[in-house]
């Protein structure tokens, strides 16, 4: 019958629920993947990135602050843009540059914002934020930017830039997001942990555009962001400036300390530049051209940089001689006997050997020092007193890493006997005649700028050194301080064999070669000239080297100073630590004639006899002069190269 | 009868459980629409009139006056003027298409200042009554080829004018009279029929069409086995090998439908369907969305005003088409089976109603009503949880929208108005 059909009816209604019953007992009960998706959907974890700390120097001058800048975000699907070409003069770039941003925006989403522009300053900022009405779809938020009112420090500052793609992968501790700002190089990196503080998260809830509609439960999960530490550094900014304005037109490095604390009061890498070049939102442009500037203004030379310590090394060949035994203070050498020349009359003991950095004399006293153990092979001898003079040189931390707050110091080297042994193939195949020219710094030694000043400090305090060090607090003074910093090293050399080399430094300021140059009135400089050999372009280019400190009693201040291809002897050196020096002691120049002398001294290498950078081609000669790159950017002359290459007279 | 009796106060004689069912979901209706514009900044109010919850209410007492003039009027008007109504309503399909206001590609609607008319929403009790006017003939078979083309005729003229219109989801409603069409003695084989087609139509596009063949051969094979033998003539074995090549001709002939005869959005629609995780950014996202807001309600659901999906609009037309995705995110597994309930409670009653009408009028009315709001509810949940292609039909009385709620409310309480009259002459 008919009226039973409606059995199958309701029968079907009631298939239909139930089949639906259980679809949805599967959807919402039993599959959980749904829940995951819809908080995914509706809530965003804001990041918040706290203030990075501040950087200031001794006297609570800034080095470093950060500037609110306003990062311009965009969300394709609501983009109204009624003319492009005046939106793109209106923002500076090229239409095409304007099309690839977009196809990025549009392919990351067409609904969220993703950055459209990074850091538009305060000022370009404002310039816009009207016509942006017009333009529907740009959305600001504001950001930091790193800030260089002393623009100076760059190389020993670093950069803060966006996180690589490798730094990103190889983080232990899962902390850094793509796109985050992080230290790159220097005290940026050194204390990146301590700067950016610490990152506070908070749960959003969003709408399908991406607008924020308030608090996930009431920000019951959120964590406040902590502000960055402020980094309180030793540097003496005032001085750092002027040291950066003596090393203009030079290429080489200026490091002081204070000798009591082992804080660095200058840190000059020359040339540099500007360190604000590398946090404007021109990151990537700039950054080329530095790598392409022949003369690497990106290079860290107080630490980077490995020389030839030169006769500088002659007052360590002082120190551990006289500790060892086999000199003292009235031993007298000549000039005879030795295979290398000298511009003094000879005949001097170790004051005045120190003085007029008599070859011949530390050419005997390294004999003695090796030949002194009783051994009568001289091979024999020469082995067992190398290890003696390594293990007593080493204690002025030469040929490892001091361990200076910055990431990047290079070990430099302080030979081994095997690594002589491995250099002539084999044990006792070498002698004191084979390395002789270490006693004047020469050979296979290598040390930087930084193991220099730290040997100016060691003697300085006659026997002892602090690691230098750039921090001298977080927030506040003395606070943070890793106590490495606090660790006095001793160098196992008596204090009374200090005092003639001492004297025979303060002689060589007042009454030798560089006294015209260095001997500024009131600051009692004593140090040592030095040359560090330089074959690459002839004698000529050698680097010229001076290491120093003062006042003479209860040392404030010391000095090493690199001036690469200045030629011959202290003097470019010597005349640029005196000033620094005098600057710091004094607060003021008095020196001014000698202070415009080295103003103006002009010591780049010409471009054209430059090492070939690997990457990007060479400027070649005829076009070194319409390259813009080729400059170093903080000198304030270009480089004249013709005229360095006539006086070089090759 | 007297005109004392046909006059007696309605309220003795309507079905209060239906009423009830009734009121329970437009209720919950209104309360979802406010939940889904509902906006957690600005604390929007349940009678604001500038969003869909306040317009809503505005909709439920119009809807009121609307019952209270159907229950009022004598019973007698619907029957008398069926093909008045129909002709008048085959009138504005056609005066829409013309005068029309053109809302999302489709010309169906009439605009009278801030709001909107759809016509095609109450052509379905038009021709309801239509239907029920044309069947209630003593001696009627359903069996006559005659008969059926007729009746078909009555449900396809106004099919063709909204499909005109370009609102594909209102003319796949017209299929529900097939319901009410089986209760009158439609041969089975016919909806059988219906339902093997559109089966097979969602196998050619799941599985590629040679499993298809494979399968219909093999399911011919074991039907010849299982048969008894003296059922095996040549002409039954090869009857049925003509089905199986008709029904193969079907698989081969949806890739040419599916490509060449349905508009791109349409075919997007059937391909989400058959694999919801293809462009879950672009076509898939209305699904995908949805699936994710009721999935996401577990058992319980977030509460009431809740939910983030609906909230923060991830779901697409969430106090329209998409109003289940907010109760299921809201109220959870709970609160759908609730809804579910109270749609299976009120169909079934309505047929127990429909079955118990004394006129064939009443009782082919009865079951065009439960037919329509069980098409409009199965298609429009199956397509929030992905059992169904997305058709843009609305949840009856739920939905946010003056013509549904209206037009369901017109073809319910007419129905109610027919069986009070029935229960007014049982009680004497």
């Amino acid at each position: 019958m008919l009226e039973n059909r409606k059995w199958v009816i309701i029968g079907v209604f009631c298939l239909v629920g139930l089949t639906y019953l259980a679809r949805l007992f599967y959807l919402q009960v039993l599959d959980d993947t749904y829940s995951l998706g819809a908080s995914k959907n509706s809530i965003k974890r804001v990041v918040e990135i706290p203030y990075r700390g501040q950087i200031y120097d001794r006297n609570n001058q800034l080095i470093v602050y950060n500037t609110p800048v306003y990062d311009l975000y965009v969300t394709p699907k609501q983009v109204r843009i009624p003319d492009t070409v005046a939106f793109c003069r209106m923002m500076n770039i090229t239409t095409s540059e304007f099309d690839s941003i977009m196809g990025l925006a549009k392919n990351y989403s067409p609904v969220k914002p993703s950055l459209f522009m990074r850091q538009l300053s305060k000022e370009d900022f404002a310039r816009i934020q009207d016509a942006l009405v017009d333009y529907r779809g740009f959305e600001p938020v504001i950001s930091s930017m790193r800030t260089y009112p002393a623009h100076t420090m760059a190389n020993a500052l670093g950069y803060v830039s966006e996180i690589s793609k490798k730094q990103l992968e190889e983080q232990d501790i899962l902390y850094y997001r793509q796109g985050d700002y992080v230290g790159h190089n220097g005290l940026e990196e050194q204390y990146e942990e301590q700067l950016r503080g610490k990152r506070g998260v908070k749960f959003m809830m969003q709408n399908v555009r991406g607008v924020n509609k308030g608090s996930w439960k009431n920000g019951a999960f959120d964590t406040l962001a902590i502000a960055g530490q402020n980094l309180i550094t030793g540097i003496d900014v005032e001085v750092q400036k002027y040291a950066d304005s003596l090393m203009q037109n030079k290429v080489g490095a200026v490091l002081a300390v204070e000798p009591a604390t082992g804080e660095i009061l200058v840190s000059v890498s020359a040339p540099t530049y500007d360190p604000n070049l590398l946090s404007s939102r021109f990151f990537s442009k700039n950054y080329r051209a530095l790598i392409k500037n022949p003369y690497k203004p990106l290079i860290n030379r107080p630490v980077m940089a490995s020389y030839r310590p030169g006769s500088t090394f002659k007052l360590i060949q002082a120190l551990i001689a006289q500790q060892q035994g086999s000199l003292y203070p009235n031993t007298v050498y000549g000039h005879s006997g030795s295979p290398m020349r000298c511009h003094c009359r000879g005949g001097n003991n170790l004051r005045g050997a120190v003085q007029n950095s008599c070859n011949p004399y530390f050419y005997h006293v390294f004999r003695k020092f090796l030949y002194f153990n009783g051994e009568h092979n001289t091979f024999k001898a020469s082995a067992i007193g190398l290890k003696e003079w390594h293990s007593m040189a080493e204690k002025f931390g030469i040929g490892a890493r001091l361990g200076i707050d910055l990431p990047s110091e290079l070990k430099g080297n302080l030979p081994t006997p095997e690594y002589y042994d491995k250099a002539y193939r084999g044990a006792l195949r070498w002698k004191f005649s084979n390395v002789y020219s270490l006693s004047i710094g020469e050979g296979e030694l290598l040390i930087s700028p930084l193991k220099l000043v730290n040997l100016a400090a060691t003697i300085a305090n006659r026997g002892w050194y602090i690691t230098p060090h750039y921090i001298k607090g977080l927030n506040k003074p003395g606070v943070g301080v890793p106590a490495e910093y606090f660790e006095r090293h001793e160098t196992g050399i008596d204090y009374k064999h200090f005092l003639p080399v001492i004297d025979g430094m303060r002689a060589a300021v007042s009454h030798g070669t560089v006294t015209p140059l260095a001997n500024i009135e009131g600051i009692d400089l004593c140090g040592k000239t030095g040359t560090s050999q330089n074959n690459k372009y002839g004698h000529k280019f050698d680097h010229s080297i001076f290491i120093g400190f003062a006042p003479m009693n209860n040392p404030k201040i010391a000095v090493a100073v690199f001036v690469e291809n200045a030629g011959w002897g202290g003097k470019a050196a010597a005349s640029v630590a005196a000033l620094v020096a005098e600057r710091y002691l004094k607060r003021k120049t008095e020196a001014k004639k000698l202070d415009e002398q080295v103003k103006a001294a002009n010591y780049l290498p010409p471009v054209s006899r430059m090492p070939v950078p690997k990457k990007p081609a060479a400027p070649r000669k005829d076009t070194v002069r319409k390259t813009p790159e080729a400059k170093p950017l903080m000198t304030a002359t270009s480089p004249k190269p013709v005229a360095v290459a006539a006086a070089s007279g090759h | 009868m007297s005109l004392s009796r046909t006059n007696d106060p309605f309220a003795q004689h309507i079905d209060w459980l239906t009423l009830v069912l009734y009121l329970g979901c437009v209720t919950m209706g209104w309360l979802n629409v406010y939940a889904a514009v509902y906006s957690p900044e600005d604390h929007t109010s349940l009678f604001d009139m500038t969003t869909n919850a306040g317009k809503q209410m505005m909709w439920i007492g119009t809807t009121v006056l609307l019952i209270i003039c159907i229950l009022v009027i004598n019973h007698k008007f619907f029957d008398s003027f069926a093909y008045v109504f129909y002709a008048f309503m085959i009138l504005m399909l056609l005066l829409v298409l013309v005068a029309g206001s053109n809302i999302n590609g489709s010309r169906s609607w009439f605009k009278f200042g801030a709001f909107s008319i759809q016509p095609a929403e109450f052509a379905k009790v038009a021709t309801a009554l239509a239907l029920a006017k044309y069947l209630d003939v003593p001696g009627m078979n359903l069996g006559r080829t005659k008969e059926l083309l007729r009746i078909g005729g009555i449900i396809v003229l106004p099919c063709i004018l909204i499909l005109a219109s370009n609102e594909t989801g209102s003319t796949l409603v017209f299929a529900s009279f097939v319901i009410m069409l089986y209760r009158e003695g439609l041969p089975g084989w016919i909806p059988a029929l219906g339902i093997s087609v559109a089966a097979l139509f969602v196998l050619a596009l799941v599985f590629p069409k040679l499993y298809i063949f494979a399968g219909i051969v093999v399911l011919y094979g074991i039907i010849v086995l299982l048969m008894p033998r003296y059922n095996r003539t040549t002409r039954n074995l090869l009857s049925m090998a003509m089905i199986g090549a008709a029904m193969m001709a079907l698989v081969t002939g949806v890739d040419f439908f599916v490509n060449n005869v349905l508009q791109k959005h349409q075919r997007n629609r059937i391909k989400v369907l058959v694999d919801p995780t293809i462009d879950p950014l672009g076509v898939g996202w209305n699904v995908t969305q949805a699936k994710i807001a009721i999935g996401s309600g577990r058992l319980q659901g977030k509460g009431f005003l809740e939910g983030t999906q609906t909230k923060f609009d991830f779901v697409p037309e969430q106090s329209t088409d998409f109003i289940f995705c907010t109760i299921g995110e809201e109220h959870g597994f709970i609160g759908s089976m609730i809804v579910i309930a109270l749609f299976i409670g009120l169909l079934s009653r309505i047929v127990i109603l429909a079955e118990k009408q004394r006129s064939k009028f009443a009782r082919v009315y009865g079951y065009c009503v439960a037919g329509i709001i069980f098409f409009h509810v199965m298609v429009n949940i199956g397509m929030t949880i992905g059992l169904m292609p997305v058709i843009g039909i609305p949840l009856p009385f739920f939905s946010y929208g003056g013509s549904s709620l209206w037009s369901f409310s017109i073809l319910l309480f007419i129905f109610l108005r027919l069986d009070s009259r029935r229960t007014a002459l049982m009680r004497r």
